[in-house]
């Protein structure tokens, strides 16, 4: 039986299961014109899952026979996770009214995707892990999928649930090989167990669908290919929730997954972790350069960066763990920026979807083209702004770990990949508008400013960073 | 004013007073002018309160601020001048309002946010000299790139996207190595500080590893033959503003940084390549120095003059280790002093050069040499100025040109006569470079009846030659002062290299 301690411990993701179902009753007794109380509500829930999960904490205290744990990475990807799920839902307001695609169902599949992504960071089992994972998939397709009259929207959603789901399938074989091994379900028990099993080949063999999975879902070369076409498919908003969410939840899955379960197996993961970050690193940063439409610019700068990512999971140290859970928070930050101005910049029966639509923003709007400059600086890594200490951190970490053939490769590509941010930058401040689309962006207010803090926290981290990176190592006790 | 944060002021006066330069919007341009002037006047007057209260008997950092700026990682916000940072700190004020005065009327398109970027510029110059953590350091280093990369492209020719693009990446290539090397000394110290790393005893292998990765970043800053192709597009193509900061300021911390980095840290490694630099320097004055003499545009010619003219700089700092290892320790003094003093006068030198041309372009709306002639007859006032910062460029003995140039020299003439021998090449080949230049636009018939209808340079104009002016003179004239305020310094330098 669950203990009242079990219940308590999880209070956050019972909070907002609860919440979720009461908000998607609710939404069905609202007019379509009463639909911002939705909105409104869906916000106050998160904020207040994101204040229970603090005050929570990370103590390490486990649940339902160790199934859920809560320490302090999950602590910390939670309250990104959900603070993400709340810019996506005010980000995205005007631009789904203006497509007739503001429904209620988009904020509970939000709140369920948030749930999903809580349960995996906390995961303490394997079944727990793959639970997660799929309530957090099966919401994202149908995110993918809402606009549901557009062919090309639905297109990316089937590639997606393809692959997916196939990477799904890799995932249980993997882990079906693991507990074949080691007979346990558990992450402690399995880590325990593993190096004196009677066929040590049988985990690496579980091991590689395990990299496998974790690679799909961050979305590494050579998994990545669902992920330009969804970025390019899917409405943005839900761009801007595929570019957040899951790849925090992904990092929670990759720590969980490698150290937590296949720890003593470190020499035989880093290496293949090493060898997909640069391959990722090479495709994500060169294939950038090509693309014309800038939501499959930033999928392709996703793919690099999440390739950066992997530099400080490869290294395999508390700080480099640490390292990448900085890295993942700042990217997610950054990603919303951009995807924000994206959003702004598209009107009703217009997507801004390519470069050249952002030409001379700097003479409509001068503060929004800030923001994007802002975005796009730290993306490349420019100091002061955030994105460069997350750089630095995974490169000390993966310098220390001895990888500095692979911290060589990343800085390389990171040339490569400063000139397509440097393309946004130079088109929105050295071009001039084109004729008739030279009006100012119009905006809601909550947008406009919380738009505008997006930004300014790129610069305020770039300074005040030593509380998160605090934050991150406490968490992995480094 | 002892107990101020004088050097956080520094900082953070332009970078904050930016934004209100910012804020004041396209609508009022003169408000954001004279806010501008306001700021860069403010900075100068705060630079100058450093003066009185500089010990330049002590070779120590002065004015040391330290906080704990990142714990976990041992980052410190730790901020300190001595002799060699000092002048360099005073040089970007200067230079930044000239800068600002010179904008006033040529730079009417979006003026707030030219004025804010020259800021921004100012604050993080300063703070790359006044750094004594590395990271800290890189932050400004890199920093500096946004504003100027905006500057060349909004502001710039017709060639801009190119130039501020090959700019923007051409520097960042070079300095991602120098991260790389950061971050290693930072594994092996276990802090970022400067000072610390300076007393770290690496073995050779190491330091030549790091040499390089530290040359990336520093010789394309300088900029050094073969990396220097940036600058001559990025000068063309800058607004005068952006290529007097980029002249005057920008390729002295490359300078800087060789000092600060390659020779405090690397000693072993910066003597076994000193060879090396040594020919580059060379080649980059002489060959550098014959493209400058073919060149038709009035910009390119200066930008290949400045990279003949930095040749002398990393000339003296690199034959340095030449003669501290024939144990003599005076030329050696000698010899970086002269790189620093000929760093100075050639950011006065080069803001002021072009300055001049600017002031041509603004009329004639073209940068051709053969487009002017006999201005001496059409802008008097004008003409005697540009006669004498050519003069100055030449180096003329009197000017700030000869100083540095002539203890270049001598202490090169210590390590080898051969050595000097080609430095003093740069003496021949500016003066031809740069006389023809003047007699061509200066002197002769009056070219065009666009030139003859060109009006002689304002009172505003005349104000900002006039300075940069006094600053060539006084330098020229009393360079003691100047030399006196780093002499205990560069002594330590010395005494740390043997």
């Amino acid at each position: 039986m669950p203990s009242w301690n079990d219940i308590l411990v999880m209070l956050p993701e019972f909070y907002l299961l609860a919440a979720a179902c009461v908000l998607l009753l609710m939404d069905a007794f609202l007019r379509p014109s009463q639909r911002r109380v939705t909105h409104y509500t869906a916000i106050g829930v998160v904020i207040i899952t994101i204040w229970l999960v603090l005050s929570g904490g990370g103590d390490g205290a486990t649940a339902f026979n160790r199934m859920f744990v809560r320490d302090g990475m999950a602590e910390i990807l939670k309250v990104f996770v959900l603070l993400s799920v709340a810019l996506v839902c005010i980000y995205s307001r005007p631009y789904l009214r203006d497509r007739g695609l503001h429904i209620g169902e988009f904020y509970a599949l939000l709140l369920f995707a948030a749930l999903g992504a809580m349960l995996l960071v906390s995961a303490g089992n394997l079944v727990m892990v793959y639970l997660g994972l799929q309530l957090l998939s099966l919401c994202s397709y149908a995110l993918v999928a809402m606009d549901r009259d557009s062919a090309r929207s639905s297109e990316a959603a089937v590639k997606y649930f393809i692959l997916s789901a196939l990477a799904g399938g890799l995932l249980l074989y993997g882990m079906s090989m693991i507990y074949g091994a080691t007979g346990s379900l558990d992450l402690a028990q399995i880590h325990a167990i593993a190096p004196r099993v009677a066929h040590p080949h049988l985990l690496v063999f579980g091991l590689v669908f395990l990299v496998a999975g974790i690679a799909f879902e961050l979305g590494i070369a050579p998994f990545h290919m669902w992920l330009p076409d969804v970025y390019d498919g899917a409405p943005t908003a839900v761009v801007t929730f595929i570019s957040t969410v899951p790849k925090l939840a992904a990092v929670g899955l990759a720590f969980r997954l490698l150290e937590m379960c296949m720890g003593t197996l470190a020499v035989d993961w880093q290496m293949m972790l090493a060898v997909l970050a640069a391959v990722s690193l090479v495709i994500g940063n060169f294939v950038a350069i090509m693309q014309p439409n800038i939501k499959r610019m930033l999928a392709y700068s996703t793919i690099a960066h999440m390739g950066f990512v992997l530099l400080g999971l490869a290294a395999a140290t508390p700080a480099g763990y640490a390292a990448a859970v900085f890295y993942v928070v700042c990217y997610a930050l950054m990603a919303a920026a951009a995807f924000g101005v994206i959003m702004l910049l598209a009107r009703a029966g217009f997507e801004a979807e390519n470069i050249s639509d952002f030409k001379g923003l700097n003479q409509r709007s001068p503060w929004f083209a800030g923001v994007m400059a802002l975005a796009m600086f730290s993306l490349a890594g420019i100091p002061p702004l955030f994105g460069f200490y997350a750089k630095l951190l995974v490169l000390e970490s993966a310098i220390h770990a001895g990888l500095l053939w692979l911290a060589i490769v990343a800085i390389i590509t990171s040339i490569v990949g400063l000139f397509y941010y440097l393309r946004v930058v130079k088109v929105m401040y050295f071009d001039a508008p084109d004729e008739g689309a030279d009006q100012p962006l119009a905006a809601d207010r909550p947008l406009r400013w919380v738009l505008s803090l997006n930004g300014l926290a790129l610069i305020g981290m770039g300074i005040f960073w030593g509380p998160l990176l605090a934050w991150c190592l406490h968490a992995f006790g480094a | 004013m002892m107990d101020w944060p004088l050097l956080s002021l520094l900082i953070w006066v332009p970078l904050v007073g930016a934004l209100p330069v910012l804020a004041v919007g396209a609508a009022r341009p003169q408000l954001a002018r004279v806010l501008a002037l306001v700021v860069a006047l403010l900075t100068f007057a705060l630079s100058l309160c450093l003066l009185p209260d500089f010990n330049s008997a002590s070779g120590a950092m002065q004015f040391v601020e330290d906080h704990v700026w990142i714990r976990a990682l041992n980052v410190h916000y730790h901020l300190g001048v001595d002799g060699i940072s000092l002048l360099l700190v005073l040089l970007t004020t200067f230079t930044t309002i000239l800068v600002v005065m010179g904008a006033w009327r040529v730079i009417q398109k979006r003026v707030h946010q030219y004025m804010a970027a020259i800021l921004l510029l100012n604050g993080f110059m300063i703070g790359v000299f006044c750094a004594m953590d590395a990271l800290l350091f890189y932050v400004f280093f890199e920093a500096m790139l946004i504003p100027m990369f905006v500057l060349i492209g909004i502001w710039g020719g017709p060639r801009r996207v190119y130039a501020t693009l090959k700019f923007f990446i051409y520097t960042f290539f070079g300095s991602i190595f120098f991260l790389i090397a950061l971050i290693y000394l930072y594994l092996q110290a276990g802090t970022f500080d400067i000072a610390t790393l300076q007393s770290l005893h690496l073995g050779l292998t190491a330091q030549s590893w790091l040499f390089f990765a530290f040359l990336g970043a520093f010789a394309i800053k300088v900029p050094m033959w073969p990396v220097h192709t940036w600058l001559p597009d990025a000068h063309v193509e800058a607004p005068t503003g952006g290529s007097v900061v980029l002249a005057a300021v920008m390729l002295k911390i490359g300078g800087y940084g060789f000092i600060r980095f390659s020779l405090a840290m690397l000693p072993d490694a910066s003597l076994r390549f000193a060879w090396l630099m040594i020919v580059l320097s060379l080649i980059a004055i002489i060959y550098i120095g014959y493209v400058a003499l073919v060149q038709k545009d009035m910009k390119k010619l200066i930008a290949y003059s400045s990279v003949s003219h930095m040749g002398l700089v990393t000339l003296g700092i690199f034959i340095t280790m030449l003669l501290l290892r024939d144990g003599n320790a005076q030329a050696a003094q000698l010899g970086l002093s002269g790189a620093m003093v000929q760093m100075i006068s050639h950011g006065f030198i080069s803001g002021a050069l072009f300055t001049c041309i600017g002031v041509m372009y603004d009329r004639l709306h073209t940068r051709e040499i053969d487009a002017y002639g006999g201005l001496a007859k059409v802008m008097p006032w004008f003409a005697t100025f540009m006669v004498m910062f050519a003069m100055a460029n030449v180096g003329l003995p009197g000017t700030s040109g000869f100083v540095g140039e002539f203890m270049v020299i001598l202490a090169s003439f210590s390590a080898s006569p051969w050595i000097a021998l080609f430095a003093a090449f740069s003496l021949i080949i500016g003066a031809g470079y740069t006389l023809w230049l003047v007699k061509r636009i200066i002197f002769g018939r009056v070219r065009s009846e666009a030139v003859a209808a060109m009006p002689d340079i304002s009172g505003r104009e005349a104000a900002v030659l006039g300075l940069f002016a006094l600053a060539v003179l006084a330098l020229g004239v009393f360079p003691w002062p100047w030399t006196h305020v780093m002499d205990a310094s560069i002594a330590q330098l010395v005494a740390h290299l043997v």
